[in-house]
């Protein structure tokens, strides 16, 4: 654990100006990089303290009737908030499923899109870890590899993004405002998180000192029909060994007009397949089709020693939810999966 | 090395000036520099729930934060909670109930308990297993510590 200097800053070109530099970090709620600088895995020279900037404490309704969650409203706040509840309560149920009430009044929006991986040999200093230490190999492959990869993974890398609200944030097509010493932009959801590739090193597509703004969401929030289904080694207050977000709009007569699938804990991001959601539509919801669905979504899946289960696990995970979304109103928060 | 910081922190009503270096948690601050032990030093990684405190109505872990992090802040532990002849409802509670038996995760989970009620967000026993599962007990009392926190909840001790 090395010791480092902390600034507060009360506005985003302030905190811009004082994170440029190398080894300076922006701090959140500090629940993933205190940990990681408590097991010596973060090195941070200074901790930039984005705390005091209430502009990005605000949620905020978009003109295009869309909502802008500020990248420092916590957690707790974004998932009780009454408009996320009232218009998408698929992101309200998740972000409740992960971690505890604790965890989730200091986690912010923004920290949460870049918490690190939960692999084991991530957080085990004395290991190689090809993300940790690029080059130094992985151990994952060989060992302990249940919580990992079986889409999306590669020669070097098989870790999970572990986040649950990252999940429905892609089912939902948000889209993340960034600043940096460069200006403005937007990065569609899908485009945030990477695979791994040759470069686990990179978890997403963030610049250096690129500050997370806002998580804006679009107007459609599958409010009628979603769910999050969130598969773990213990009911509660575990990380998701395979989740679904799922949503879907229905037309008059039935039959789905937009289909919506993120999967979690498979992949180094949020999994998606356009082309699946596609053989949805037009589609009354069954059991058959969201099983098409699948097949399409876990096309190509690849397992290791500990971890092969979780294609067929995620298969029937998809399925389900499908059966799910179609009455949200049993989805009451800490409920059992069974229906 | 980093110099002190010097922060104000209104700790169980009383409000104290406190010079500390950037580093030391929230946890540290209250217990090495403020000599309020009953707040505990668990997992120190976020995991068990034993440092719990409420921080300006919310319950928060404080060995992820740092104390300058909570500069300003309303901080209450459970020795603000209440003390020997004068208990909290929730504290007589887990006396009634039977709700611990090492004692060690008591303070957060009281504090915790506190702080879910303050909430409102569970209304079944389910809920508020669900939304006091950051709090662990290695003793096994959980079913005792539920049934103190709905006695509670439900008005049985006011
Ligand atoms: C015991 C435990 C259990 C957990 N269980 C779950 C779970 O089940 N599901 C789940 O999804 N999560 C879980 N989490 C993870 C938790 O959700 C994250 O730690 C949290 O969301 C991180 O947010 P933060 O604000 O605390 O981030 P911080 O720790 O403050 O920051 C994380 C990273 O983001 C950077 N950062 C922060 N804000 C910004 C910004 N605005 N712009 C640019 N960079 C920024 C920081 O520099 C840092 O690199 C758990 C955590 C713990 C400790």
């Amino acid at each position: 654990m090395n010791n480092f200097h902390y600034e507060r800053v009360t506005d985003v070109d302030t905190a811009v100006a004082a994170a440029t530099g190398a080894g300076n970090s922006y701090l959140g709620g500090g629940t993933n990089l205190i940990d990681l600088w408590k097991y010596d895995l973060a090195h941070p020279e200074k901790l930039v303290d984005l705390n005091g900037i209430d502009e990005l404490k605000e949620v905020t309704e978009l003109p295009d009737g869309g909502l802008r969650l500020g990248a420092l409203v916590t957690n707790n706040k974004t998932a009780y908030h009454p408009t996320v509840q009232e218009r998408y309560p698929l992101l309200s149920r998740t972000i409740l499923a992960g971690a505890t009430p604790q965890i989730r009044n200091a986690a912010t929006n923004g920290g949460n899109l870049l918490q690190r991986t939960r692999c084991y040999y991530f957080y085990d200093a004395a290991s190689p870890c090809n993300k940790r230490v690029p080059g130094s190999g992985c151990p994952a492959r060989e060992g302990h590899n249940r919580l990992h990869a079986i889409l999306g993974h590669s020669e070097a890398c098989i870790a999970t993004m572990p986040s649950d609200m990252c999940v429905a944030l892609a089912a939902l097509e948000a889209t993340v405002r960034v600043r940096g010493p460069q200006g403005e932009r937007h990065i569609p959801f899908a485009d945030f998180h990477r695979l791994p590739g040759e470069k686990p090193e990179l978890d997403n597509t963030l610049g250096e000192d690129e500050l997370i703004l806002s998580i804006d969401l679009p107007a459609r929030g599958f409010a009628d029909h979603h769910t999050y289904l969130k598969l773990r080694d213990r009911h509660s207050y575990a990380f998701a060994v395979v989740s679904v977000a799922l949503g879907y709009e229905l037309d008059g007569e039935g039959k789905i007009t937009t289909a919506r699938i993120a999967l979690g804990g498979v992949a180094h991001k949020p999994w998606r397949v356009p082309a699946a959601e596609e053989l949805l539509v037009g589609q009354a919801p069954s059991e058959d089709q969201f099983a098409r669905a699948a097949d399409a979504l876990l096309e190509g899946a690849s397992g290791f020693k500990h971890n092969t289960f979780k294609i067929d696990l995620a298969h029937r995970a998809i399925i389900r939810a499908g059966a799910m979304a179609h009455d949200p109103s049993c989805q009451r928060p800490g409920a059992k999966p069974s229906l | 090395m980093s110099s002190p910081h010097q922060i104000q922190l209104t700790v169980n009503g009383k409000t104290q000036q406190l010079s500390v270096r950037p580093w030391v948690s929230l946890l540290d601050a209250l217990r090495h520099h403020l000599h309020l032990h009953g707040t505990k030093k668990g997992c120190d990684h976020g995991q068990c729930g034993a440092c719990t405190v409420i921080c300006d109505g919310e319950r928060v872990l404080s060995c992820l934060n740092l104390a300058v992090m909570k500069d300003g802040s309303e901080i209450t532990t459970i020795e603000g909670l209440g003390q020997p002849g004068n208990l909290h409802p929730l504290q007589e509670a887990f006396l009634e109930h039977d709700a611990y038996q090492c004692g060690y995760c008591t303070p957060g989970q009281i504090c915790s308990g506190v702080a879910l009620i303050e909430e409102g967000h569970a209304t079944t026993r389910e809920e508020v297993k669900e939304l006091m599962s950051g709090n662990l007990c290695r003793c096994g009392a959980n079913t005792n510590i539920i049934d103190a926190i709905m006695a509670v909840k439900d008005g049985a001790h006011e």
